[in-house]
Formats: structure tokens, C-alpha cells, sequence
């Protein structure tokens, strides 16, 4: 009893059309699809950096000499470090340190100058806040070149031999090592992936919960119709704010982009598909729209947490890097990362595509089943 | 209006719907895999999974110096367990490797590094792949470190004139300053210890204020609650009856949270153990008033879902301080940053967990704390009154 191909057309075209009614009648919806993804991305963009600009820290003089002068003068010349305090006590140190007043403490002892003058290594105290073990680690390494600089003035003036072993450093890809330059991109893929998600979800669930689902059932429409109707709509709007948080690094963070428009929305596309499968999958499955979110809710925790974006992927133990292979997140960030930042073609993302598409092909079918199978 | 027959019809209210909430609570396995399956995940994965600590790193090595002096100088990145040297034939198939990411860095040494070594400037080149940038920065602070020290620990492993003629130019012989470090609070620098505070504050974001507003959103959409305003109790009452439950849930997760910081991943508990139950449970007040006020001004499941992860999770996990330090970002984040609850709580957990009870800031915070549960109460208990008249 099967029709035209034009037949067909026009259900899902209807069907279409009535989903992002749905979505979009309410202009508070609207709103809501739009706002999150340009405020978080700008928002985040900013506040994303392990980059240090305001250490303040406190001296302990106990030289009292040109040469420390020296090396205080040096650290307070990078415009990084801010000495808020001059402590003299080990009380008063501990203070400014568990009040947050200060980052670190930098401790020079009392021999300092004569004991450089007599060619003596020399060594100076540094105490660093730990309760964020990041930034401190990120400032003590700011320390040690401002040091290395010092000792390397020391001997050109006081005639030292030889130069130490120099190591030249270069990063790739990210000549200063922004964090924004690595965050951005990954922005663009997760950002979309919540929302992509509850659309799917509750587009269904909403149905289900108001009794108009099994209306749709009843119509000429056979499941796999149904779901690809109730799948583009939020494919397209996954992709609408993908292409904000897009604009806002390219334009906004100027972030540079290496590689070619065509290939990153290629990989934007299967991986929102990957996710509106996944999101129809939770839908077939919750039987009320609390049910669908916050199922999708406790999914897309440890999907985020697990994607790499904030902590890499290869520093977690071998079974949750397994698991990851389930996590289309995963996969779309190192793609998009590659792309954008590395210039990568689509042939050299074939391993991030591959998943993508193997969870796309087992979650789409899965539900289209689950609509004929499962009438709640 | 309503007869109000003193405080014990109050009890008798406050206990009836109490009991009601409890049961809604509890019979959809929804709200308790976001209330106990959810924090249990995430300690799991905090714990385990997440950390930004560099170990066993790959790294490709091109000596273009066949010499032992050579072979030697980049061996010591093997010791520190952070690397694990990769030894290639040749640049071109170093820069493979670091393309496909199965190399973190390339270290090459030059063809004359031996010959330069003895005059002094011998140079060794560094190249990250820098995409993930912190990690990149990690691992270029390790490697110059590693490859510094080298000539001081040939000089003490062999010793002799011969090599000391050799390697002392490298070795600054002329007076130079070198660093001591202590870490205050986290010594060994584990990730996890700063970690599982944050993961607290998320977990009570997520439940207090999440949690609190779908449900209450769906109330309203469905029309539940005007419903419960046409019977004697009085909005407090509705309130409270709704607080209740979601605080349980919420104490809960505080209650795994802390066992497994304890026991699990015996992460430090410097402070007083009150003083971080006092922290939390005036921080679920602040979340739990959170979610009232967005699902009594939304009043729609989606649009209240949205809403609270814009105002509450997202900022909690990318604005409070937790990976991002507040220290580094432009004045207008910061003070974003700085209107959010989350981000006393944090502080105040991670200086509760590591450093001890610190009182100025456990004053501080506390104070500010107390007068957002008692403004986002206060605002929700506005709210609901104005929907009854």
C-alpha cells in the first residue's frame, strides 16, 4: 500500500514543520535557543584561561641586598606577579597565605648576596597556595624563568663561564598555549550537545505525556518517517548554535582558524546526529518529560566530564579512556579541535567519524523500533 | 482568611504534604538517579577519571647526535614517570607521530650538541603540540626541568676532571639562585584533592537547584499547584513541604561525597567536619531557593531545565573558581564570578578541606552564604504568594 515518493515528502515535511512549531511558537523557547549558547560561549571564552595575568605574592627579604633588590625588581617587571605584602614573620606568611591574600611566598635568605658573590648555588624559599594546584603550578613555573633569567644576568655581569644547556621551546598549533585557543573549539561541539539532546528527548516525551503520540502512530506515517521528522528539526538547531559559538571564536576571540568550513560542519552534522540519536533512544525509553531530562541530564554529566574538554583524555586510566569510546562528545571535540586548530581534512578524522556513525546507526534504528514496540 | 488554627495545625499541614513530596520523590526512579545514582557517577569519575596530572606521557625523541653524551642528556626523561621516551629515526617521523597525537612532544638534539657541549650553547629543541595548551605548558616546564638538571647528575654519577671540564661550563659555576618549593596544603600536587570539593559543590547545585526546579516547574505547568492553593495550607507551608525532601536528597549526596573523600580517596579534612556540614547545608538552602524562584518564573519544564543550568550548573562548574582560577580572567567575569554562591562555597570547601579552618574566611563566606538563602527564600516565598491572590 506504499505511495509516491512526493507522499512521503510531504508527511515528513509536515512533520517537520509541526516539530519546530512546537519548539519555536513560544518566544520564551526562542529565547532559550539561542541566549545560553552565544552568553556561555562569550562568558566562557573569557573566564576558560589557565593562563596567569595577577599573581599577588608576598616578599620575605632577609638579604636586604642590591642583589635580591635584583631579583624582586625582576619578578615585580613581568607585570604577572604583584607583591601585595612584605612579611617578616613566619606567622604573618602563614596568614596571607590561608586568607587567600597571597599565591606564593617567595623566601630569600639572609647569606643571599654572599653567598652568589662566592659562587655558591643559593637556594630561595618559595611556598605556593596548593588548594588550586593548577595555578600554583602554573606560577612557580613563572618563578623559575624569571630565576633562570636572573642567574643568566648574574653571570654575563660577574663573569661566568659557559652558558647552561639551553632547551628551545616551540608549541605547535598554539604558539602562546592559550587555553581559549583549545577551549573554544571544544565549545563548539558541547555546548550544542546538551540542548541537541533534551530537544530530541522531550519532543517525544511531551507526547507521550499529553497522548498525542499514539495519534502519530496511527497516522500513515511508519516509525522510521516518524523519527526522521522528529530528528531534523533538532539536527538543524544543534547546528544553528554550533554556528554562534562558531562565530563568537572565529570573530569575537579571533581565534585563528586552520582548516576548512566544509569538513567542520561534515563533522558538526554526524556528530548532532550521533546526539539526536542518543536523545530519541532516551525519549523511546522515559515515559514522562521529567523522566526524558533528567535521564538526559545524568547521561550528559559524565559525557561532558569524560570528553576531554576540561581534563584530557589520555590522563584517565585505561578503563574510563575505553569508556569514552562510547561518548560521542569525545570524538566530536577531538575532531573539531583537529580541524580548526590543526587543519586537518576530513580523511584525517576517519577514527573520530567511525564511532560517530556507529552510534548514529545503532541509536536511530533502536528508536524507531522502540516507537512501534513501545506504547506507553 | 484560612482558619489558621495555631502551630499545631501547621505541623499537621507541614507533615501531610511533607509526606506527600517524600512519596513523588520517591516513586519515580528519575529523581533518585539524579539524587544518589548521579553524586555516586560523579565521584567515580572525579576520582578516577578526571585528572590533569601528566604521567607516562609519550614523547618522541630524534637524535641527530649519535653520541652517548647525547643518548644520555635525554635519558633522564625517563626518570621522572612523568614520560616515556619514544626513540625515532628521524624528524619527519617524529612530527608523524606528534600529528597523530601518539606523541605529546618531540625533543630532538642536534647534530652538534656534543661538539658545542664543551664550549658552552649547546642547545636541545622542545616542541608541544599545543591544542590541549595547560597540558602542553605542564609538559614543557617537566622537560626543560629534566634536561636541565642532566649535567649535575652526570657530573655526580661519573664525576672525574675529564668530564668536569666537559660539563661544568653547563653547570653554572658562578653563583646562581635555584628554587625550593613547597606546595602549602597539597604537597604532592593531587589533582583529586582540589577536585573533590568542587565535585560537592556540583553535586549540590545539581540536586538543590536542578532537581528543585523541574519538579516544581512541572507543578505549575500541570497545574498541580494551584490546586494545593485552593486548600487551607498556606504558601509557607507548599514551601517547606517542598524544601524538605529536596534538602534530604541533597544532604545525601553530601553525606557519599564526603565518604568517599574520606575513605576513598583520603583527601584531607583539615577543617572542622561541622563547619563543612554548616557550609553545605546553607549553600542547599541557597541552591533549593534557586531552583524555587526559576520554576515559579518559568513555569515550564523546559524552560526551567534551561534556565537552571544557565544560572546555576554551568557557572558553578566554569565560573566559581573551580577549574578556572578567578584570579586570571577580566575584571567583568570576575565579578560575575563574584555575585555567584557557588563561588564562596568553593572557596570555603577547599580551604575547609585543605588548608583548616581558616576563620575570616569561613566568617566571611558563611555570612555571605546565609544572606543569599535568605534573599532567594525570601524572593520564592514573594512569588508564590503573588500566584494566590
Amino acid at each position: 500500500m506504499h505511495d509516491t515518493l512526493a507522499d512521503l515528502w510531504f508527511r515528513l515535511l509536515n512533520l517537520c514543520r509541526k516539530e519546530f512549531l512546537a519548539v519555536l511558537k513560544d518566544p520564551k523557547s526562542r529565547t532559550i535557543l539561542v541566549m545560553p549558547a552565544l552568553v556561555q560561549s562569550l562568558l566562557f571564552g573569557y573566564a576558560a584561561t589557565y593562563d596567569l595575568n595577577d599573581v599577588p605574592y608576598a616578599l620575605v627579604d632577609d638579604s636586604r641586598s642590591a642583589a635580591s633588590a635584583q631579583l624582586a625588581a625582576k619578578l615585580d617587571g613581568t607585570g604577572v606577579f604583584r607583591r601585595v605584602a612584605t612579611a617578616n614573620t613566619p606567622a604573618a606568611e602563614r596568614h596571607l597565605v590561608d586568607t587567600q591574600q597571597v599565591l606564593l611566598v617567595l623566601h630569600i635568605p639572609r647569606d643571599f648576596e654572599r653567598r652568589l658573590y662566592a659562587g655558591e648555588q643559593v637556594p630561595v624559599q618559595l611556598i605556593l597556595d596548593g588548594r588550586n594546584s593548577n595555578t600554583a603550578g602554573s606560577a612557580a613555573s613563572h618563578v623559575a624563568a624569571v630565576v633562570a633569567d636572573f642567574n643568566r644576568q648574574w653571570r654575563e655581569r660577574h663573569g661566568g663561564r659557559g652558558a647552561p644547556l639551553e632547551v628551545a621551546v616551540r608549541a605547535w598549533f598554539n604558539p602562546n598555549l592559550e587555553t581559549r585557543w583549545n577551549l573554544m573549539p571544544g565549545l563548539i561541539a558541547s555546548l550544542s550537545m546538551l540542548q541537541t539532546l533534551l530537544l530530541t528527548a522531550l519532543s517525544v516525551a511531551r507526547e507521550r505525556e499529553q497522548g498525542t503520540f499514539d495519534q502519530l502512530l496511527v497516522t500513515p506515517m511508519t516509525p522510521a518517517e516518524i523519527m526522521l521528522g522528529k530528528a531534523l528539526p533538532p539536527v538543524c538547531i544543534g547546528l544553528l548554535q554550533s554556528t554562534l559559538i562558531l562565530l563568537v571564536t572565529r570573530f569575537w576571540f579571533q581565534v585563528p582558524m586552520a582548516g576548512s568550513v566544509v569538513s567542520l560542519y561534515a563533522a558538526l552534522a554526524l556528530f548532532t546526529v550521533a546526539c539526536v540519536g542518543i536523545g530519541l533512544a532516551i525519549s523511546a525509553v522515559a515515559a514522562s518529560m521529567q523522566q526524558a531530562m533528567l535521564y538526559t541530564f545524568v547521561l550528559v554529566m559524565p559525557l561532558m566530564l569524560l570528553s576531554g574538554l576540561t581534563t584530557p583524555v589520555r590522563n584517565m586510566p585505561p578503563l574510563m579512556q575505553t569508556l569514552t569510546w562510547a561518548n560521542p562528545l569525545r570524538f566530536a571535540i577531538d575532531m573539531v579541535q583537529r580541524i580548526y586548530l590543526e587543519g586537518a581534512g576530513l580523511a584525517a578524522v576517519r577514527h573520530d567519524m567511525v564511532p560517530l556513525l556507529v552510534i548514529a546507526a545503532i541509536t536511530l534504528p533502536y528508536a524507531a523500533w522502540l516507537f512501534r514496540h513501545r506504547l506507553v | 482568611m484560612h482558619d489558621m488554627n495555631g502551630s499545631r495545625g501547621f505541623v499537621r499541614r507541614l507533615a501531610a504534604l511533607t509526606r506527600k513530596e517524600f512519596r513523588q520523590l520517591l516513586r519515580d526512579a528519575s529523581n533518585l538517579a539524579i539524587g544518589i545514582a548521579l553524586p555516586i557517577v560523579l565521584i567515580l569519575i572525579f576520582g578516577y577519571g578526571m585528572s590533569l596530572d601528566v604521567k607516562d606521557a609519550p614523547v618522541a625523541v630524534v637524535l641527530d647526535d649519535a653520541s652517548p653524551a647525547a643518548y644520555d642528556a635525554v635519558a633522564g626523561l625517563r626518570l621522572s614517570g612523568a614520560f616515556r621516551p619514544v626513540f625515532v629515526a628521524s624528524m619527519h617521523d617524529a612530527v608523524a607521530l606528534l600529528e597523530r597525537r601518539e606523541a605529546d612532544a618531540i625533543v630532538r638534539v642536534p647534530a652538534d650538541f656534543s661538539a658545542r657541549l664543551g664550549a658552552g650553547g649547546a642547545a636541545i629543541q622542545l616542541i608541544v603540540h599545543g591544542a590541549e595548551a595547560s597540558r602542553a605548558a605542564i609538559i614543557a616546564n617537566y622537560i626543560t626541568g629534566a634536561l636541565a638538571q642532566w649535567p649535575q647528575r652526570r657530573l655526580d654519577r661519573e664525576g672525574g676532571p675529564a668530564l668536569a671540564a666537559e660539563v661544568l661550563p653547563v653547570i653554572s659555576s658562578n653563583g646562581a639562585v635555584t628554587i625550593e618549593q613547597r606546595m602549602w596544603f597539597n604537597a604532592a600536587n593531587t589533582s583529586t584533592w582540589y577536585l573533590v570539593p568542587g565535585l560537592i559543590v556540583l553535586i549540590m547545585t545539581l540536586v538543590g537547584a536542578f532537581l528543585t526546579a523541574l519538579v516544581m516547574a512541572r507543578e505549575w505547568e500541570r497545574g498541580t499547584l494551584e490546586a494545593l492553593f485552593v486548600t487551607p495550607v498556606r504558601p509557607v507551608e507548599i514551601l517547606l513541604a517542598k524544601i524538605i525532601p529536596y534538602f534530604t536528597v541533597g544532604m545525601v549526596g553530601l553525606a557519599l561525597c564526603l565518604a568517599a573523600a574520606r575513605w576513598l580517596f583520603a583527601v584531607p579534612m583539615q577543617g572542622s567536619l561541622w563547619i563543612i556540614l554548616l557550609a553545605s547545608m546553607l549553600y542547599l538552602f541557597v541552591a533549593v531557593g534557586m531552583g524555587l524562584l526559576i520554576s515559579s518564573v518559568a513555569k515550564n519544564q523546559f524552560i526551567a531545565s534551561q534556565v537552571a543550568l544557565l544560572a546555576s550548573f554551568m557557572p558553578s562548574l566554569m565560573l566559581s573558581g573551580f577549574l578556572f582560577d578567578l584570579r586570571n580572567v577580566p575584571a567583568v567575569v570576575r565579578w560575575i564570578g563574584n555575585a555567584l554562591p557557588a563561588t564562596y562555597f568553593m572557596e570555603l570547601l577547599k580551604t575547609l578541606f585543605l588548608a583548616g579552618d581558616v576563620w575570616p574566611l569561613i566568617v566571611r563566606d558563611c555570612a555571605v552564604l546565609a544572606g543569599y538563602a535568605v534573599l532567594l527564600l525570601g524572593a520564592a516565598r514573594l512569588v508564590t504568594r503573588k500566584r494566590l491572590d
